[in-house]
């Protein structure tokens, strides 16, 4: 027999050191995996948990109120809530169709040899650390929308009926609309990288049958290549939006952090992680803390949902693909 | 001459030179194969000869491979899988959960469809299985590594490139290292694949000529989609059909004069 | 075929079209700017005193030397933590639990941590680590930070490795060697480059991350090498100076952001090369 060295005995005793061995590797892959699990779970809890005494004071009511006073210790999150889904709001308004042209520039419109360095180009947007977002809008931004930009909106846009009301506002160049504006172009990289990645999966067949039709460009893309990734369009939009509505410094440098709710976007307002990011460290009240950390859970749920939903669209392209 | 008897041809040179009776390395007795609820196997009773070449040989889906896959039990890693019956081994039980898993990997080797080297060196590669069995010196662990890449034909080509990372081989290259990968274990059995489907004709035969050479050494059973391939180097062929063995016997009978109607309708083309 | 019509839609297609253009260099426009800002400012403000001198009080000449070098230690303890945590929940993912239920749950669950608010995730380590020991600390921090890579690492592992054939897992386990030395020694190799790419983004994600540090590392005024109490970063730093009314205090938080940008960028340009050169020679 020519089997190798190792006599049968040996052989077998290897053999169960080798399952043994085993078993405690994969114990211990799982319990990471499990750590991961849980972690989200803890994350929840312990915003919850902190904000625990804030719940039992004010009740569901804290989420329709819009009190903010330390003094009276009375504590409401309509203001930032309010906030964080205006500002957002506008940056998904901006944000989605012109992701949605830079992906098509992207897939269909740009010649083959641009098409990877300004996707690249892109997507080094992306990494761009918030505070740097945040510290370029305070100071670059801010200052040129404050002179040239809005008071031409205020004085011109203003006037107009319904969206006027919307429109207007003192020309500080801070504010609601200007948050929205950087947190649009935060969320741009995502959203459109998103969207390419996600046109690139259409069966050539599908275009190519299209054109043979005689189909313009636009056409190929508005009738087929839209239906087909739908979902997976809608799930990258969701995708932006919960990146938006998270967003911390980007946002605090250029809210105004003024706590107030309006319909008019120059105004400046406040958003839940700006609320917390400002006022944390020096909340000695526990009160105060655990109300802020009530506000943290919400925003918690907020992402939470939109995310979960932002999955389920993305998913189910991928099934769609045999993935 | 038409396909068929062209094959019979080659089939018949092959039965002469090896008409001695040879004894049996590895059974298959009453071998059901499940995949969760589907019968892919449906009892096979089946018999490789030791140091002989052993083909088998059907349409897709028929159950080649399944039951290759069963002679070393490499359908374990997944759940929905499962075997009932016997397989003996040198008269030992293997589906038996008793029987020691590295045992059973060191008397059987499997050289897979597509070549896959590992990412380290060809070196590393050959000595990778032998190390995790045995505990050999510098020096012999070179002995071994030589012994495994001459057989396997590759060591002319690779000799010099030892330390270089086995990624930078071609495919047929690729494919012999991992025939010395299995076969530096020195195993009893070696389990083929469709080994050449992957490569190009000239690897394909360099192969072929492989394996005339290590069945002086090593019990072999090739799956192969490739008639051709299988009349030239086996010296039994089984053909299966649907999960279960259709036939069974000496290379040159089945393709001279097979006993069923359905052997003859493939082998013929009738089918495929 | 009505000319008419065709016009139409050829127009349409044109209008459309430049529209796609217009939206690209609109995208493109904000980087140049942003970048350039950046590097001006920053630059305007980049001496070597950045290296040597502490963060000083306002109006005083100084430099960033604390917060380099707490930025430095966080991250790379936080990368320390998170990385074999990342590497193992990884590969259970891919190796254990793919295509499993509770698998799909893990990595569900992976995903928004990985999208989630860094804030919350500041929030997190604030509770069971800040209040619990009644002061901030660089533990803390690093703990944070290690959080936000966390998400990032498993992906990347578990995409990685479920990217290795099938055919190399059956070719080493027919070898007789067992599920964990081919999961280590033949598996993680094929996958490292894609590993190391994973902790090279995740190591740029931290490093610019903010809102996490506010509630665990806080700031320093000093220099410190004391993990357990607050250490400088140069996020805080950064927003600490660029809110507050001194020119000296904004410069210094310029120069910080270039830094931190320009780290950023390395990291991820690295992570590419490495990305890209190994998918060549793999296939």
């Amino acid at each position: 027999m020519n089997a190798t060295a190792l006599p049968a005995s040996l052989s077998d005793v290897r053999t169960t050191r080798d399952a043994r061995a085993d078993k405690l590797f994969r114990w211990t892959m799982t319990g990471a995996g499990m750590f991961v699990l849980i972690s989200l779970i803890a994350a929840a809890l312990s915003m919850l948990w902190g904000g625990r005494e804030a719940l039992q004071t004010f009740g569901l009511g804290f989420f329709t109120s819009t009190e903010w006073n330390v003094g009276t210790r009375e504590f409401g999150a309509l203001v930032p809530v309010f906030g964080t889904l205006v500002s957002a709001g506008v940056a998904m308004l901006i944000a989605v169709p012109v992701s949605f042209g830079i992906a098509v520039f992207l897939t269909e419109v740009a010649p083959a040899w641009m098409r990877g360095p300004v996707g690249m180009a892109i997507e080094l947007l992306a990494g761009i650390p918030s505070i740097i977002y945040g510290m370029w809008g305070l100071f670059v931004l801010a200052p040129q929308l404050s002179e040239h930009v809005y008071p031409w909106i205020n004085d011109n846009l203003g006037q107009l009926p319904l969206i006027g009301a919307v429109l207007s506002g003192p020309p500080l160049g801070i504010g609601m609309l200007t948050a929205g504006l950087v947190l649009a172009i935060m969320v741009i990289p995502f959203v459109s990288s998103v969207m390419r990645e996600v046109f690139l999966t259409v069966p050539g067949r599908l275009k190519e049958s299209a054109y043979a039709l005689g189909s313009t460009k636009w056409e190929v893309v508005w009738d087929v290549v839209l239906p087909y990734t739908r979902s997976a369009v809608i799930g990258g939009v969701f995708l932006g939006l919960g990146r938006a509505l998270g967003e911390t410094m980007a946002v605090t440098f250029v809210i105004g952090n003024a706590y107030t709710i309006s319909a008019a976007l120059l105004e400046p307002g406040t958003s839940i992680a700006s609320t917390i990011a400002n006022e944390f460290a020096e909340a000695t009240d526990p009160l105060h803390k655990g109300s802020l950390l009530l506000l943290g859970f919400t925003l918690f749920l907020l992402t939470f949902i939109v995310l979960a939903i932002a999955r389920l669209m993305l998913r189910q392209l991928a099934k769609r693909e045999g993935n | 001459m038409n396909d068929a008897a062209r094959i019979s041809v080659v089939a018949t040179q092959r039965h002469d030179e090896h008409s001695a009776q040879a004894k049996v390395k590895l059974a298959a007795k009453d071998l059901d194969f499940y995949y969760g609820d589907y019968h892919a196997l449906k009892n096979i009773n089946l018999e490789i000869p030791e140091k002989r070449v052993t083909a088998l040989i059907g349409p897709s889906g028929c159950g080649k491979s399944t039951l290759l896959r069963v002679f070393n039990r490499i359908y374990s890693l997944y759940p929905k899988l499962r075997a009932t019956g016997v397989v003996s081994l040198d008269g030992e039980n293997i589906l038996d959960a008793k029987y020691p898993m590295n045992r059973l990997r060191s008397k059987v080797g499997m050289v897979f469809q597509k070549p896959v080297p590992f990412p380290m060196t060809i070196y590393e590669n050959v000595a990778y299985g032998i190390r995790h069995h045995e505990r050999l010196g510098k020096a012999e662990m070179d002995v071994r590594v030589e012994q495994a890449l001459r057989q396997a034909a590759l060591w002319e080509e690779a000799k010099d490139k030892l330390k270089q990372s086995a990624l930078g081989l071609s495919g047929g290259q690729q494919q012999r290292l991992c025939i010395a990968r299995a076969v530096a274990l020195r195993p009893d059995v070696i389990l083929l694949d469709e080994p050449t489907s992957a490569l190009d004709p000239i690897s394909t035969s360099k192969i072929e000529q492989l394996i005339e050479e290590l069945k002086h050494q090593y019990t072999i059973a090739i799956v192969t989609h490739n008639m051709q391939q299988a009349a030239r180097v086996s010296d039994y062929t089984a053909f299966m059909y649907l999960g279960e063995l259709v036939e069974h016997d000496v290379t040159s009978t089945i393709f001279s004069n097979p006993g069923k109607q359905q052997t003859e309708d493939y082998i013929t083309g009738r089918f495929g | 075929m009505s000319t008419s019509l065709y016009t139409f839609r050829k127009v349409k297609n044109g209008v459309a079209l430049t529209l796609s253009i217009a939206a690209a260099i609109f995208g493109l426009m904000w980087l140049v700017w942003i970048l350039w800002t950046t590097i001006t400012k920053g630059m305007s403000s980049l001496n070597l005193d950045l290296f040597t001198q502490m963060t000083p009080p306002p109006n005083e000449p100084g430099g960033l030397a604390n917060a380099l070098f707490g930025s430095v230690v966080m991250s790379l303890l936080a990368i320390l933590l998170g990385t074999p945590i990342g590497v193992a929940a990884g590969t259970y993912l891919a190796e254990y639990a793919n295509k499993h239920w509770l698998g799909e749950t893990v990595r569900f669950v992976n995903d928004i941590l990985l999208s989630a608010p860094s804030i919350v995730l500041g929030l997190f380590i604030y509770t069971v680590m800040v209040a619990q020991m009644g002061h901030y600390s660089a533990w803390a921090g690093a703990v944070a930070l290690a959080f936000i890579a966390l998400p990032v690492i498993v992906r990347t592992t578990d995409e990685m490795l479920r990217l290795v054939p099938q055919q190399m897992r059956e070719a080493a386990l027919s070898l007789g060697v067992p599920q964990w030395k081919v999961t280590t020694q033949v598996l993680m190799r094929s996958a490292l480059p894609g590993i190391v790419t994973g902790v090279l983004l995740a190591l740029a994600r931290i490093s610019g991350e903010t809102a996490p540090l506010l509630f665990t590392a806080f700031n320093n005024q000093f220099w410190s090498t004391d993990l357990n109490q607050s250490m400088a970063n140069l996020p805080m730093v950064i927003f600490q100076y660029a809110m507050s009314p001194y020119d000296s205090w904004n410069s210094l938080a310029w120069a910080g952001a270039f830094l931190v940008t320009a780290l950023v960028l390395l990291l991820s340009l690295a992570a590419r090369t490495i990305l890209l050169r190994n998918k060549v020679t793999h296939e």
